[in-house]
């Protein structure tokens, strides 16, 4: 069977989309199950989402794909190729390149809970791209499930047709067979495809494997694709000698090739994941197709902030461990920048906020780094009085404000669906941040709200100032919506006079005041009063606009020694001394690191 | 340096006590019988140890401490006196202190203390009202510690008792009344301490499960200033941290250490210090009164290894006991310890910083810690002492 393709008719290439926790990654270990990729026993919960971190948090962050043999009822195989899709917005290029990739979707809606915003957006992607739309119902089995008033919302807040959905319970199997068949009956097999043409294929995703070198993911749309052919990367001119083709079954398969319609992976001996760019087509070397393939829009990082070690002595592991996310991250920046307050550490860039606690936490975990954060920012445009522009990736690179014209920073559409009794609130805390209403509907009690907002209203706690506000019932999604003319400046934290380069930020003006006196505040908390007082400003400029005071310490000494022991007592000095090489100097006083961090952190928590 | 080296304090430590005080981190140990004639035995012993290695000096104090050492048997406290009396010379102004608890059973033993040689005892006396006294856990009275106190002031040439506060729930006004009622005792030496929280205690223990009230920064400051208010106007003015004092009533023992001089500790978990050869060796003995007792019946001491003192932390040590004195420390006493001037030995603008705070003074004689100093010594030393 490796040594033919099968006939475009008997292939199905399909994404599935959902909201986080409606199922997405259950129903794709069922269909794997049902098809007989994988033996009962080898089958472990949630098998295409292979870092632990993806099974844990019950997020797929990388696009996995699977080739699954399905017998119909016709008695004909079918070959289907299974995309599981990030359901995040930070993820959204990765959807966009499963979505270009297959001719169907399969949206996953939870019946307890109806549809959600990050659904919505894949979803109208899907449309976008053409795709024919199979709606499932899923956990159909749980008392709370109402399928109706689910079809329902999904014909009022999108606008398909359900009269094909199909209701099934993926943890149970209930409707998985009915599903399978549904499958090959209402989504499309892949439009053309001409076996005897110059090959063209879809460079879809690469990634880096110890074993293999870089992993590339294609999906052919013409010709033939085979091991010991010399092809040629359209977009950066390179040309490589393919040294496997194969497939994940999900088991990695080498298969002699792939034709036309068909989705599998290739190595060609490269090192550098650099050298593949996602979005690029791959033809014959001796046989060169006449048109590349229209491709993607790279991936731009949105979200920027700095990271730090804790310990100075990690700066190089971390320096590794950026290297190493990098190599399967193509979306992931970094550089080195270093910092007063908090010494050398790197500045990165991230599709989102999801990306950047991502990163973050595999940090963390798997290279067992401990490190500081700064509050994240946007990239800003700052027009200069001499006509020229600039990105603004680091609130510090901030040109004088006399040299600034005005400054545009990037606004975002969001889409928030949230149950009716907690749209004053939300309402609330968009206009605070600078939001502007576009649209307000209501489905039954849910309301869907669209608003305009500054990305760097986002950034800063609205996600979580969102959950709480609506006790975790509201979701959330964004696109990015262009740039804008704003008051924005840049707001420094001063501690007896002295900059602390870490914290400055650009604000709007309006919200100056509210973060200015937010930070001094929890500077005052996390200062240990010491010898000599201790003014905390926030400024614009030369203005202070938010000023608290660390008073001196009254008392500090240790009332006795306990007979003659010195050595005890120089231990305690010996520990303060220690303690000291972490401190920074602002002008007569030393500020402990550790109070910056903790800064830096609570601003995660809030 | 000739005259500091031969000039000799000391310490010998009796871990015993009938019951633990839930403040108390020293190393003191509740046994049902102790054999006194090998404890006697044992500390002679180390006493020997020491003689042969600090020979030729002069004695010029010894302190029993605890523990409790008042439960010795006064034929082991003579046993000891004259044993140092027999190996070393005894300066004829010599201070032979005994830390005593303020009980009956004790105080009559005072007298036959008094024959053996003691001559200065400092009574555990800690608190005024008997509420306090039981929060303590001590197992005294006001009315017994004021008895014994009548016995010691009798019996002995100087007295001394401790007091403790910045208890929980005490209020300046309380602390107040209570000095003046010590006060009326009309000592000449009052130790008074800050009760702190230590590890591995039972009010450690307390603190974490939030049981107890401690005050907070502010409220110490304001009893410790309190002290130092009405203490000073009493003609008791604090010639170190917590040690106040008639002047010319200081204790000398305790003086050594903060002079840094050279004393030697006898007895479980004691600590030395002690210059052989321009070479400053730190001492110290097995912490567990049995295994002291049998390293000293096997080998004639129950020290660990010496320690050699680095110039470097001779200094940091040297400092930060002598900052703890009124009198600070004398430029010709950095000189004859450590061989360099204060310039050489301290970071100049860290030193200008603290002297133009009113932290620290220097003059041409000496370096000394101001009240306000004082009041915030840890901080003071951390910051002047931090590499250079």
């Amino acid at each position: 069977m490796t040594d033919t393709t099968t006939p475009l008719a008997r292939i199905r290439n399909f994404a599935i989309i959902a909201h986080i926790d409606h199922g997405k990654s259950t129903l794709a270990d069922r269909l794997i199950e049902e098809c007989g990729g994988l033996e009962k026993r080898e089958m472990k919960q949630q098998v295409l989402d292979s870092m632990d971190l993806e099974r844990e948090r019950g997020i797929t962050i990388k696009a996995q794909t699977v080739r699954l043999a399905y017998t119909a009822k016709d008695g004909l195989e079918y070959q289907f190729n299974l995309m599981d899709t990030p359901g995040h917005v930070d993820f959204a290029y990765e959807v966009s390149r499963s979505l270009a990739a297959c001719e169907g979707s399969l949206l996953v809606v939870d019946s307890t809970q109806g549809v959600e915003a990050q659904t919505l957006a894949n979803v109208y992607q899907a449309i976008e791209n053409d795709h024919e739309i199979l709606c499932v119902i899923n956990k159909v089995d749980l008392p709370a499930a109402d399928v109706d008033r689910v079809k329902e919302q999904i014909e009022e807040v999108i606008g398909l047709d359900t009269s094909n959905a199909v209701a099934i319970s993926a943890k149970s199997g209930i409707g998985i067979p009915e599903l399978l068949e549904a499958i090959v009956t209402f989504l499309p097999p892949p439009k053309s495809g001409d076996a005897d043409a110059p090959l063209k294929a879809l460079l879809v995703d690469s990634w880096y494997d110890a074993y293999l070198g870089v992993v590339i993911l294609v999906r052919v749309v013409d010709g033939t694709i085979r091991a010991g052919q010399k092809v040629r990367f359209m977009q950066t001119g390179a040309t490589r000698d393919i040294d496997r083709v194969g497939m994940f079954a999900p088991k990695r398969v080498v298969i002699d090739q792939l034709g036309p319609g068909e989705m599998g992976f290739i190595t060609a001996g490269i090192k550098e994941i650099a050298e593949t760019k996602v979005g690029d087509t791959i033809t014959d070397e001796r046989r060169l197709a006449a048109e590349p393939l229209a491709g993607f829009k790279p991936s731009v990082p949105v979200v920027f902030c700095s990271l730090f070690p804790v310990d100075a002595a990690q700066f190089e592991h971390l320096r590794d461990s950026l290297g190493k996310l990098a190599l399967n991250d193509s979306s992931f920046h970094f550089e080195a920048e270093s910092s007063q307050a908090l010494g050398f550490g790197f500045r990165c860039g991230f599709l989102g906020l999801l990306h950047m606690e991502i990163i973050q936490e595999r940090l963390e975990r798997e290279f067992d780094l401990d490190m500081i954060a700064t509050a994240p920012s946007v990239v800003y445009r700052v027009h200069q009085t001499n006509s020229t522009m600039i990105e603004l990736y680091n609130p510090a690179d901030m040109p004088d404000v006399v040299k600034i014209d005005h400054i545009e920073e990037p606004w975002i559409k969001a889409t928030i669906l949230l149950p009716d009794e907690y749209l004053g609130g939300i309402l609330q805390l968009c206009q605070e941040r600078r939001g502007v209403q576009i649209e307000l509907t209501y489905v039954g009690a849910r309301a869907m709200l669209v608003y305009r907002l500054p990305l760097n209203e986002v950034v800063f706690d609205f996600y979580d100032r969102l959950k709480s506000i609506s006790r975790g019932y509201a979701s959330f999604d964004y696109t990015l919506d262009g740039y804008e003319e704003g008051d924005l400046v840049k707001m420094q934290i001063l501690v007896n006079n002295d900059p602390v380069d870490a914290l400055a930020m650009v604000v709007h003006r309006s919200q100056s005041e509210r973060r200015g006196r937010m930070l001094c505040e929890r500077l005052k908390e996390l200062i240990p009063k010491q010898l000599f007082k201790i003014a905390i400003q926030a400024a614009i400029g030369g203005k202070v606009i938010a000023r608290e005071t660390v008073s001196a310490m009254r008392k500090d000494v240790t009332a006795k020694c306990y007979g003659g022991d010195i050595s005890r007592k120089r231990k305690l000095l010996d520990k303060q001394k220690e303690g000291k090489k972490r401190m920074r100097q602002f002008g007569e006083v030393e500020i402990p690191q550790s109070a910056f961090i903790a800064a830096l952190r609570m601003g995660d928590e809030n | 340096m000739r005259v500091q080296n031969l000039a000799l304090a000391i310490y010998v430590h009796w871990p015993f006590c009938l019951s633990k005080c839930p403040y108390c981190d020293f190393n003191s140990h509740v046994r049902e019988t102790v054999d006194h004639d090998r404890w006697r035995t044992g500390l002679l012993a180390e006493l020997d140890h020491y003689a042969d290695r600090a020979s030729g000096r002069t004695v010029t104090s010894i302190f029993f401490g605890g523990g409790t050492p008042s439960l010795m048997e006064p034929s082991t406290a003579a046993a000891v006196i004259d044993r140092v009396a027999a190996r070393w010379t005894m300066a004829p102004d010599v201070e032979i202190t005994l830390e005593a608890n303020p009980s009956s059973v004790e105080s009559a033993r005072f007298a036959a203390l008094a024959v053996a040689g003691v001559n200065r005892v400092s009574l555990g006396v800690q608190a005024l009202d008997d509420a306090s006294l039981s929060f303590l856990g001590r197992r005294h009275n006001v009315a017994e510690a004021m008895d014994a106190l009548a016995v010691a002031k009798r019996q002995f040439a100087r007295t001394s008792f401790d007091l403790i506060y910045a208890r929980p729930g005490q209020s300046v006004a309380d602390w107040r009344a209570e000095l003046a009622r010590a006060l009326e005792e009309g000592t000449e030496h009052l130790s008074v301490y800050q009760l702190t929280i230590e590890e591995g205690t039972r009010f450690a223990t307390l603190a974490a499960r939030g049981e107890l009230d401690m005050p907070d920064e502010e409220t110490q400051a304001a009893l410790y200033e309190t002290t130092q208010e009405v203490l000073e106007a009493a003609g008791l003015p604090a010639y170190e941290i917590s040690n106040h004092a008639r002047p010319g009533a200081e204790s000398r023992h305790n003086l050594t250490y903060w002079r840094y001089g050279d004393y030697v500790g006898i007895g479980p978990g004691a600590h030395g210090r002690l210059t052989v050869d321009g070479v400053k060796l730190a001492t110290r003995a097995h912490r567990a009164p049995e295994i002291w007792l049998d390293r000293v019946s096997a080998k004639g001491h129950g020290a660990h290894a010496d320690v050699p003192v680095s110039m470097a932390e001779r200094s940091d040590e040297l400092l930060m006991m002598g900052l703890r004195l009124k009198e600070g420390v004398a430029r010709a006493r950095l000189r004859d310890e450590l061989g360099a001037d204060i310039d050489i030995l301290l970071d100049d603008r860290k030193l200008s910083r603290l002297v133009d705070a009113g932290f620290l003074q220097l003059d041409d004689d000496r370096l000394s810690a101001t009240a306000e100093g004082r009041q915030r010594l840890n901080a003071v030393l951390a910051s002047l002492l931090s590499h250079k």
